[in-house]
């Protein structure tokens, strides 16, 4: 009961966090000096082109009006035309969320991947040089920020070893026999792996950009919370019983120690998800953080809005499901 | 081993500022100065260098260590005038809601959930393109995103501080709250205050550059690092030289 009664006031509290974020946003660009639709007309247009235009996209009326009418489209599913592209707002951001999606789930599964290994090899090796230099590896990975790693991995493998694509989702030529824009889930389905192949190539770097930061934290958390568990008598107890070193790391205090990691992860993977705006950029990637760059310098007001509020829903999705995951793992909050 | 780890560093970071502040004595050449005819030299230790351009030069013929040198200035006055004012904004507001809770600690903690469900990144952006380019833009932008990490530990830390006995007595003693805020609690979140400016002070650099970077900071001709980065991404895609990109990490 008590967990229900949680969960409920958790989404209320969602919901003003949304409503706020659509209110800032919506009054922040709209005090944008400059007319959109006197940029998006050619030089010739008149003055009564421009003012007609400008009444059809509402631009007009005072700006708590705009609002009230933006709203009432947003509970019907219309989020308003994209000035610039002049197609409906929820189509486009969705069209591109799917490359956002996948590369932040990549980057995802390779931050938790190296920096599990990182923290595991560094249990075992604990007191010899070796740890050393994993403490020192991601104390170096952590100290650099995904842009900069960006910069470093172009340079790498983009231009004094190209071996990989710094630019891009996809190499234009393919043809891509695609019902949705997941591409790179989609190309696994249907078991054409010369695209997937083709899509890792382009996605790998931004992902590892994105990703060796957070591999870092997970090394250092994870690894502070397992030497804590590795003294403790059920692990002095599986290694009386005879289990290799190994197996007491991945069996025995692994499930005890990630807790805390969980945690982390989710709320840094909303920071990692705010860092695709940048490194889509960096790598052209045609996903929703370059759409939003693109809108910004266009003054594309209806776009702006509503990615800035899907990317909000992202993340208050994501800190929602960290907060139920903790709740469902954690026996004293179940119960509290 | 520990204390190699602590000056090594520290002379770098000594290096870049004497670079960036005497940057208008020290710098071999004008940092707008365009000579055509020596577009894209890569740096002397590079065959085919030219002598006194020791980075090498842009696209524009640009002496790359000078314009280094004068992006430093702009990269310290933004850490250190960003990251203070995000911290008397952030720490401020922080205490406040830790130590007297109720609807204050409400409120703010409101506005930090609300703000955390904005992508940085993004938002900076925007903020840029309301306020238009320059210099105070990018103060103003960093501020104005980044207050919440200074909010967000503060509060926790006054909270913790403000359970403890001493505060406590502080106000059995008979001080007021305010005086009790001032007093007991400030002294004792003043260090982690301080470790978060430090950090903060990176952050800003990096966000300067990224805002550089997407060309909506100081007007272009003015070296800043992230517009420097954008220049040498873009003679990378055009199968030129990587100078720029290469001497950006260093910094």
């Amino acid at each position: 009961m008590a967990l229900i009664r949680a969960i409920l006031s958790r989404l209320a509290g969602t919901a003003v966090t949304l409503i706020g974020v659509a209110v800032i946003v919506f009054v922040v660009i709209r005090v944008v000096p400059g007319n959109p639709i006197a940029m998006m007309l050619p030089p010739g247009a008149t003055e009564d082109d421009i003012a007609r235009l400008t009444a059809r996209y509402g631009f007009d009326k005072s700006i708590p009006e705009q609002f009230v009418i933006w709203a009432q489209g947003v509970f019907q599913g219309d989020f308003g035309t994209s000035i610039t592209a002049r197609q409906p707002v929820l189509d486009l951001v969705l069209g591109r969320l799917p490359a956002t999606l996948e590369l932040s789930l990549l980057a995802l599964a390779i931050a938790v991947t190296a920096g599990g290994t990182m923290a595991v090899l560094g249990t075992l090796w604990r007191g010899t040089p070796a740890e050393g230099a994993v403490d020192v590896a991601a104390g170096m990975s952590l100290s650099v920020p995904d842009f900069l790693w960006g910069l470093v991995l172009i340079l790498l493998f983009g231009v004094i070893w190209p071996v990989f694509q710094i630019s891009g989702r996809v190499s234009p030529a393919l043809d891509l026999p695609f019902t949705t824009n997941f591409y790179l889930i989609e190309s696994v389905l249907r078991l054409r792996f010369d695209i997937t192949r083709d899509l890792l190539a382009h996605m790998i770097l931004p992902s590892l950009a994105l990703a060796i930061p957070l591999a870092a934290i997970i090394a250092q958390l994870l690894k502070q919370s397992l030497k804590e568990v590795m003294h403790l008598d059920y692990a002095t107890l599986a290694r009386t019983k005879g289990y290799s070193e190994t197996h007491v790391i991945l069996r025995e205090a692994l499930p005890n120690a990630i807790l805390p990691t969980l945690t982390l992860v989710g709320v840094q993977f909303t920071f990692l998800i705010g860092g695709t705006v940048i490194i889509e950029r960096l790598f052209s990637y045609e996903g929703l953080g370059n759409m939003a760059i693109d809108a910004v310098i266009n003054r594309d007001l209806p776009l702006i809005q509503g990615i800035v509020i899907l990317f909000a829903v992202l993340f208050t999705a994501v800190n929602l499901m960290v907060d139920l995951t903790y709740a469902a793992l954690n026996p004293r909050l179940r119960h509290g | 081993m520990g204390n190699l780890r602590l000056i090594l560093p520290g002379i770098w970071l000594s290096v870049l500022v004497v670079a960036a502040v005497f940057a208008p004595w020290l710098a071999p050449h004008d940092p707008l100065a365009q000579d055509l005819f020596l577009g894209r030299m890569p740096p002397v230790w590079v065959a085919g260098a030219e002598p006194g351009y020791w980075l090498g030069t842009d696209s524009l013929g640009r002496d790359v260590l000078s314009r280094m040198m004068f992006a430093g200035r702009i990269a310290l006055v933004v850490a250190v005038v960003a990251g203070t004012c995000a911290c008397l904004v952030g720490a401020t507001l922080g205490v406040l809601a830790g130590f007297l809770r109720g609807w204050v600690d409400m409120v703010i903690s409101r506005l930090v959930d609300i703000w955390m469900a904005f992508p940085p990144v993004l938002f900076a952006i925007l903020l840029v393109a309301v306020l238009g380019p320059g210099l105070w833009t990018i103060v103003i932008a960093v501020v104005v995103i980044d207050w919440t990490r200074f909010a967000r530990v503060v509060r926790a830390e006054a909270m913790a501080q403000g359970a403890m006995d001493y505060v406590a007595s502080a106000q059995v003693a008979g001080r007021t709250r305010g005086a009790t805020m001032m007093a007991e609690i400030l002294p004792n979140v003043a260090p982690t205050i301080l470790v978060l400016l430090t950090l903060e002070m990176g952050i800003a650099v990096i966000v300067e550059a990224i805002l550089s970077f997407v060309n909506l900071s100081i007007s272009t001709d003015d070296p800043t690092w992230g517009g420097m980065i954008a220049e040498g991404r873009t003679s990378i895609h055009q199968a030129g030289g990587c100078w720029c990109s290469r001497w950006q990490r260093f910094s």
